[in-house]
């Protein structure tokens, strides 16, 4: 899975690239929580799915675990674009009710 | 028509995308949708992850996952049946497994939807579980029967 990231004044955008599952969440978790140490001042924090190819539950695990990071540094978290299944997986597992989808 | 086929690999993470690949080319004969291809991905997936994260937690002699496949097809509609085995430690309590949100591993980040996902993606599921013998669970899933419905909703579209 890669990482991209594009910082615009007050908000972090992060695009995941490739599969999401318990292999190559570790190192996606490490990437993300090392943008979010070096990015505590921005308001806001955009994960954009539209190129994730594939996610299991572990994404569900890995946007929560997200969340709570950014949360401490008070940034607030969103989802975009995320793909049918990955959205379906996401709306059944409660976790727009933390992290809003744009 | 039937058509079957038997997997075994390691137990290791590397192989999860692997599986889940090679149970979505197998079912790929029975004309599925995006959508019920990528169920299949998903589904497969949670159960793989399971016998890797779980049952071989504690260390054995023959980590390995065992996936068997067949596939059913008649004229209107296909069906997929999936048997994932392991030989690992076995659920103590398989009811609560089941539990959405259940998790033995929670500082791990682990969600607990596993088993809920493969419920939900797919037609039919079962797990059978031996304590110290290892799990098995069989998933099938109803290929074709939702594309008509598909069809009309593009259209709409």
């Amino acid at each position: 899975m890669k990482i991209l990231f594009n910082r615009r004044n007050d908000a972090l955008y992060i695009k995941l690239r490739g599969e999401l599952d318990e292999h190559s969440a570790s190192g996606a978790r490490r990437e993300v929580d090392r943008l979010a140490d070096l990015n505590a001042d921005c308001e806001q924090a955009v994960f954009d799915l539209a190129e994730v190819s594939f996610m299991d539950s572990t994404g569900i695990g890995f946007l929560i675990g997200r969340y709570k990071k950014f949360n401490r540094y008070g940034v607030k978290v969103y989802i975009t674009n995320p793909s049918q299944t990955t959205d379906k997986i996401l709306a059944m597992s409660g976790v727009y009710s933390l992290v809003r989808k744009l | 028509m039937e058509n079957y086929m038997k997997l075994e690999i390691a137990a290791i993470s590397e192989n999860e995308s692997f599986a889940r690949s090679a149970v979505a080319a197998f079912a790929l004969t029975l004309n599925p949708s995006l959508s019920e291809l990528s169920d299949i991905k998903t589904a497969v997936s949670e159960a793989v992850t399971n016998c890797i994260v779980h049952a071989y937690a504690g260390g054995s002699n023959v980590k390995k996952v065992y996936i068997e496949c067949r596939a059913n097809k008649s004229e209107e509609w296909g069906e997929l049946h999936i048997q994932i085995t392991d030989c690992g430690c076995g659920i103590e309590d398989v009811d609560r497994a089941l539990t959405p949100f259940y998790t033995t591993l929670k500082d791990e980040e682990r969600s607990g939807m596993g088993f809920t996902i493969m419920q939900t993606f797919m037609t039919d599921f079962s797990v059978k579980s031996e304590k110290g013998k290892g799990t098995q669970v069989m998933m099938s899933k109803k290929i074709g029967v939702a594309e008509n419905e598909e069809l009309r909703e593009r259209v709409n579209a």
